[in-house]
């Protein structure tokens, strides 16, 4: 904890103690996680709307191409498969906190990002791939439901590797306290969270749509 | 050179209606004064420190009210024009499009940036002080939450004298909305506005949730809670539900009309039908969103002033959430007139009416709390009592409209029209008015000239029944919502004119409230007791205004009306309940309280210049509005110097001076 | 004070209901139908108000005398009860009072729905005429299939003859309303609604927009005008000897925004109200049918049965609710 008083705190800036009140930061934590269990209901909700939208708008291809005419399944099955195995790493990025282990933290967070960040470059190639082939936001509802919602989903991952980023730099300054333990736990909830919604893109947009 | 900035100004700024050049001047003469102000008496320190940063639960409210005061005026300035123009057959006051601009803001402002932010700043208030917490669970959050609120409704107020007005309605149906109907940027300022504020709401949904779920003073059960924390929980749970579905509906017209996506338009395989099921996928919730904390807050009065407890606890509570819960399942109900067929309309019109059977019970428990009271009026209860009938009979008409094939023939028309204002009246603003002349005296320490009050409260109740029964009528006589004109040998013109002074009456009666206002702030009454109205609950058992760490000590709590069941202890001589007295007599300890911060206010300013950006599509702006965003996010992630701790003995200072005003 | 307040309310409460009840003056046109579905509609609008009237006048009442008796002035003598606070047998009352009353409205509103799908042909031993109404920006467009006429913001009929309205929207989406004749039906682009209404006396009846559709939405007001099948016949036969043609460069002229007056039509394009609904469906499409979502009820209309994306339609209901009619259009 820095100790410096903060101007903004006005005449009753005296600095945290937390020593004595480690309590108190328990349950601030605790509380923390918890409210983003609910943001994670809202964003539920969020992505509940887009696939809505995706399912009632899946047939509507105007004339242009079909999905099933231009997706490739086998990059999607890699791309599938790489950000399963980054949501399996961030778990034991987890299990290295837990015991206590800054460097295994970091590393594991870091095969974490690097895991999210070929998903996106994946994502990225195989929206280029799409629009060369003639398939644009514009071309018509099927494609403006598909780009939204994969797109919200990458969108999401990308915020998520900025976020983890500033974490492993948090963590290796401060190393592994109750408020980065909680920020870890947050992360890597919230890195989960993204891996179950990309289940349902895979099976409803590629599986379903394209099969 | 002169030539572009000639016709960029005329482009960028609403030019050639007199009306508004009075306003854009008016404007600018208000924003030079603000300024120069705040420069002479060398106020900008203390306008930062003590108010643009602050996380205090308490000064955050103050903020959300005194905006949504503001924005009650412009709205009901805006009503007041369409008054006049409806008020004699084929007026030329107002332009067919000025027309259509001015019911459009007027709806989104009512409802958006009026009764939302009242709403919350009455959450910010009471919810904290009623639980017995220090403040909400995430205050950094709920200063982001306001300055989101506030920076939205500025976008989307700025497009009156910048860009024009949006036209399209106050839920902006497509295809009208989309590009091919409204290629002004209208529009974009009403996406950008609601999306930006929106956010802000469902942060604050989140916010209360864990708040009322988690910082509940020891002791308070769930259902020893006060009744107006239940329905701030109900609505703020509907907020969790409802707005990520707002947030994407706007996204996506954002997108049609941005990208040229196609999601609502005609061509392309879009689907306008799909934008207004989800839009009342939000809309619906949201009427019960700001309804249900003004059943709490008359669940608060009706007991105060009967001095009874209020009857019927659990069946309030389970009325709350049951409404709460169908509230998600009447969304058709809007538009039982777009063929969707008979089983789809008899659904939803039984769902509709299933809510009427909760809101009929509380109707009946409030009747029952001040059966065997003890009644005094002063103006909350003045106002509760008017609800009550005005509720009533608004929620009938609700039901009449619920019956599907009626609907039919009221759909819209000024029947509809009567009907929505008299629970949004009568229900809401009667409620959150009720709210703000009770819990003045705890958010500023003194209390409201009572006559005055009277005063506004008979022109408001008036003035709404001389405005809007005669709508019912027109409604029936084949009137239809959203005409700028009429003919004169429908016959519509002499109830319209009726209607027209029932608005003005309603338009002194805020005039009074303001003057009441002033009147107060000037013949200055403290009110040093801190339990103004002889309360229940345990706002009423700390000082007016409180201190800025609430509870100097924690209470524990040992049932429902935990406060006037102590006020009964101590009349009745009675010792104090062990683990009470023992919480009471425990050592002050350091209090823990979040620091203030800068970033929501700067974090929110660079979402209203990404906004602006995105409405004209000037890529720099977005890009650095956007940037500042991220910069921010960062920024707020890499401080942990985020709190700080009271000392004891300014705590004992504090009190000191407050309990020592008695 | 508070008392006023309440006679105040109650008084305008009653004179509502006087409204209401329709006795007052023939200016309340949805209480004054002049056809079998206004008719229906004007009942039900009669037995849902009785019903509720049932709840909420004793509830009024209940309210003032409440409040007055247990008012606090010295010398009361009203009991006073701080601690009552439950009471099962009330609340059990007053949950089932409110249920009993919705069970009745809700059965009656169910049967009521299905007798007055729009879509659903009124019973006559006469043929019902079908007339294809297009809004548009700002503007009415009728056409008579039938007798291949059209008109422009005005619509005749016979009277005592049911009429097949296909409603469809060349721009934003509009609603279709003769008061006097029956309820309201979205017009919306590329979709074809169908409403029946008949007229049971002749008559001029007030006909509007009812949703809003941009700048001159106000002017979308047009006249329909129910006659005797003798005039009818002979105001046909005037049109198609004395008006112009519409022809595909004056219908664009008719496309271009702005409000009309009335225009009658001797003829029009063959398929042009087709043309108006399909314009969206792009050849070779496998889903071009957004806007066609049928549901189950699509098999009133005896078209959509027939449609070949019939079962295409069912399946995109799921969140858009969409179910019409097909679309004429096949």
């Amino acid at each position: 904890m820095a100790h410096a008083i903060d101007p903004h705190a006005g005449a009753h800036g005296h600095p945290a103690h937390d020593h004595h009140h480690g309590h108190d930061h328990h349950d601030q934590e605790e509380m923390k996680t918890f409210g983003f269990w609910l943001f994670l209901i809202t964003d539920v909700i969020l992505f509940g709307t887009l696939f809505a939208t995706f399912v009632v708008l899946r047939l509507n291809t105007a004339g242009g191409p079909t999905g099933g005419e231009l997706i490739e399944l086998p990059g999607i099955i890699a791309s599938t498969f790489i950000l399963l195995t980054s949501s399996f790493t961030s778990g034991i990025a987890l299990l290295e906190m837990n015991r206590g282990n800054k460097k295994g933290l970091i590393v594991w967070l870091i095969i974490t990002a690097l895991l999210g960040a070929s998903f996106i470059y994946l994502e990225v190639t195989e929206f280029i791939h799409l629009v060369h082939e003639g398939a644009t936001i514009g071309t018509s509802a099927y494609w403006s439901a598909f780009f939204t919602l994969v797109g919200t989903h990458g969108l999401h991952v990308s915020v998520g590797l900025v976020w983890m980023t500033a974490l492993i730099i948090q963590l290796s300054r401060r190393g592994i306290t109750p408020v980065t333990k909680r920020k870890v736990n947050i992360i890597s909830l919230y890195w989960h969270f993204l891996d179950v919604v990309w289940i349902f893109v895979f099976t409803i947009v590629y599986l379903m749509g394209v099969m | 050179m002169w030539h572009k900035i000639k016709d960029f100004s005329s482009e960028f700024f609403v030019t050639g209606d007199p009306l508004i050049l009075g306003a854009q001047v008016s404007i600018a003469i208000t924003l030079v004064a603000i300024v120069f102000t705040l420069t002479y008496f060398k106020k900008w320190r203390w306008l930062w420190t003590e108010w643009l940063t602050t996380v205090d639960h308490k000064r955050i409210g103050i903020m959300y009210i005194i905006a949504s005061i503001l924005m009650l005026f412009r709205g009901g300035v805006d009503a007041l024009l369409m008054r006049v123009q409806l008020a004699a057959p084929q007026l030329e006051f107002l332009h067919a499009d000025h027309y259509n601009a001015i019911f459009t803001t007027h709806g989104v402002i009512m409802i958006l940036f009026m009764a939302m932010p009242l709403m919350f700043g009455l959450f910010n208030i009471v919810v904290p002080l009623q639980i017995g917490a220090r403040d909400v669970a995430f205050p950094f959050l709920n200063s982001l939450s306001f300055w989101m609120f506030f920076f939205g409704a500025m976008l989307f107020n700025v497009s009156f004298i910048i860009g024009g007005s949006p036209d399209a309605g106050w839920l902006a149906y497509p295809p009208l909305s989309e590009l091919s109907g409204s290629p002004g940027v209208g529009q974009d300022f009403y996406i950008w506005g609601i999306q930006i504020s929106g956010i802000g709401s469902l942060a604050t949904g989140i916010n209360f949730v864990v708040t009322i779920l988690k910082m509940r003073a020891p002791g308070m059960k769930l259902m020893q809670m006060p009744m107006f924390s239940w329905s701030v929980l109900s609505s703020c749970v509907t907020i969790m539900f409802a707005f990520p579905i707002l947030t994407v509906t706007l996204f996506l017209l954002f997108l049609d009309r941005y990208l040229g996506a196609h999601f609502f338009t005609l061509d392309g395989g879009g689907n306008p039908m799909m934008y207004i099921n989800l839009i009342w996928m939000w809309g619906h919730p949201e009427v019960y969103i700001v309804i249900l904390p003004a059943f709490g807050i008359f669940s608060e009065i009706v007991a105060t002033f009967s001095k009874k407890k209020l009857f019927g606890y659990k069946s309030m509570v389970f009325a709350l959430m049951s409404i709460s819960f169908f509230s998600f399942f009447t969304w058709a109900h809007h538009f039982f007139t777009m063929g969707s067929g008979a089983n789809v309309n008899a659904f939803f019109a039984i769902t509709t009416m299933l809510i009427a059977i909760p809101t009929g019970v509380k109707v009946f428990n409030w009747l029952f709390t001040m059966y065997r009271g003890k009644l005094s009026f002063p103006t909350p209860m003045l106002w509760t009592i008017a609800f009550i009938p005005c509720f009533v009979v608004g929620g009938m008409t609700g039901v009449l409209l619920s019956v599907a094939p009626a609907d039919f023939q009221f759909h819209n028309s000024y029947f509809l029209i009567a009907h929505f204002h008299q629970v949004l009246i009568g229900g809401v603003v009667f409620g959150y008015f009720a709210g703000l002349y009770y819990w003045w005296p705890k958010m500023f320490g003194f209390r409201l000239h009572e006559g005055l009050g009277k005063w506004a409260f008979w022109f408001w109740n008036i003035g709404f029944y001389v405005c809007f029964m005669p709508q019912y009528a027109l409604g029936l006589m084949g009137m239809t919502r959203r005409f700028n004109e009429y003919d004169f040998d429908m016959g519509w013109q002499p109830l319209n004119v009726v209607s027209t002074v029932g608005a003005f009456l309603m338009g002194l009666a805020f005039i009074f409230q303001v003057w009441q206002i002033a009147h107060s702030i000037k013949f200055l009454k403290k009110e040093t007791s801190g339990d103004a109205w002889d309360g229940r609950t345990l706002e009423w058992s700390i000082p007016s205004p409180a201190p800025m760490y609430n509870f100097a000590r924690t209470p524990v709590v040992t049932s429902q009306d935990d406060w006037w069941e102590k006020k009964q202890r101590r009349l009745r001589g009675e010792a104090e309940l062990p683990e009470v007295a023992a919480a009471e007599k425990a050592p002050l300890e350091p209090i823990h309280m979040p620091r203030n911060s800068g970033i929501p206010f700067i974090m929110s300013t660079c979402w209203f210049v990404a906004g602006f950006g995105f409405v004209w599509d000037w890529k720099w702006m977005i890009v650095l509005g956007l940037a500042g965003v991220i910069i921010s996010m960062l920024a707020r992630s890499f401080s942990y110097n985020t709190d700080y701790y009271i000392p004891v003995d300014e705590i004992e200072r504090t009190e000191a001076a407050a309990r020592g005003a008695h | 004070m508070r008392s006023k307040f309440r006679m105040l309310a109650t008084g305008l409460f009653l004179a509502m209901v006087f409204l209401i009840s329709g006795c007052s003056s023939e200016q309340y046109i949805v209480l004054d139908p002049k056809g079998p579905i206004g008719e229906s509609q004007k009942d039900l609008i009669l037995i849902s108000t009785l019903l509720c009237a049932v709840i909420i006048v004793p509830v009024l009442i209940l309210t003032a005398i409440i409040v007055w008796r247990y008012r606090d002035r010295p010398g009361r003598k009203a009991a006073y009860k701080p601690e009552w606070e439950h009471n099962t047998k009330l609340e059990v009352t007053w949950w089932s009072i409110p249920i009993v009353i919705i069970i009745i409205l809700g059965a009656v509103t169910v049967y009521y729905t299905y007798k007055l799908e729009p879509s659903k042909a009124i019973a006559s031993d006469k043929e019902p005429i079908t007339i294809q109404v297009t809004s548009m920006d700002w503007k009415w467009l009728f056409k008579y299939p039938g007798e291949d006429i059209a008109t422009v913001n005005y619509v005749k009929f016979p009277e005592d003859t049911p009429i097949r309205f296909q409603l469809t929207s060349d721009t934003a989406m509009n609603s279709f309303w003769i008061p006097q004749l029956g309820g309201q039906l979205y017009s919306m682009s590329g979709m074809a609604m169908t409403l029946y209404l008949q007229a049971d006396e002749q008559g001029s009846y007030y006909g509007s927009g009812a949703n809003f559709n941009g700048e001159d939405f106000a002017q979308m007001t047009f006249t329909a005008d129910a006659v005797s099948q003798e005039e009818y016949d002979a105001w046909v036969e005037e049109v198609k000897a004395d008006a112009p043609a519409l022809t595909m460069d004056g219908y664009k002229e008719l496309q271009k925004p702005g409000r009309s007056d009335v225009q009658l039509f001797s003829s029009f394009p063959e398929g042009l109200f087709e043309q108006i609904v399909t314009q969206y469906v792009e050849e070779g499409s496998s889903g071009a049918h957004s806007h066609h979502g049928g549901g189950a009820e699509a098999s009133t209309d005896e078209e959509a049965a027939s449609d070949e994306h019939a079962s295409h339609g069912a399946e995109e209901t799921e969140a858009a609710n969409a179910s019409h009619e097909g679309h004429a259009g096949h």
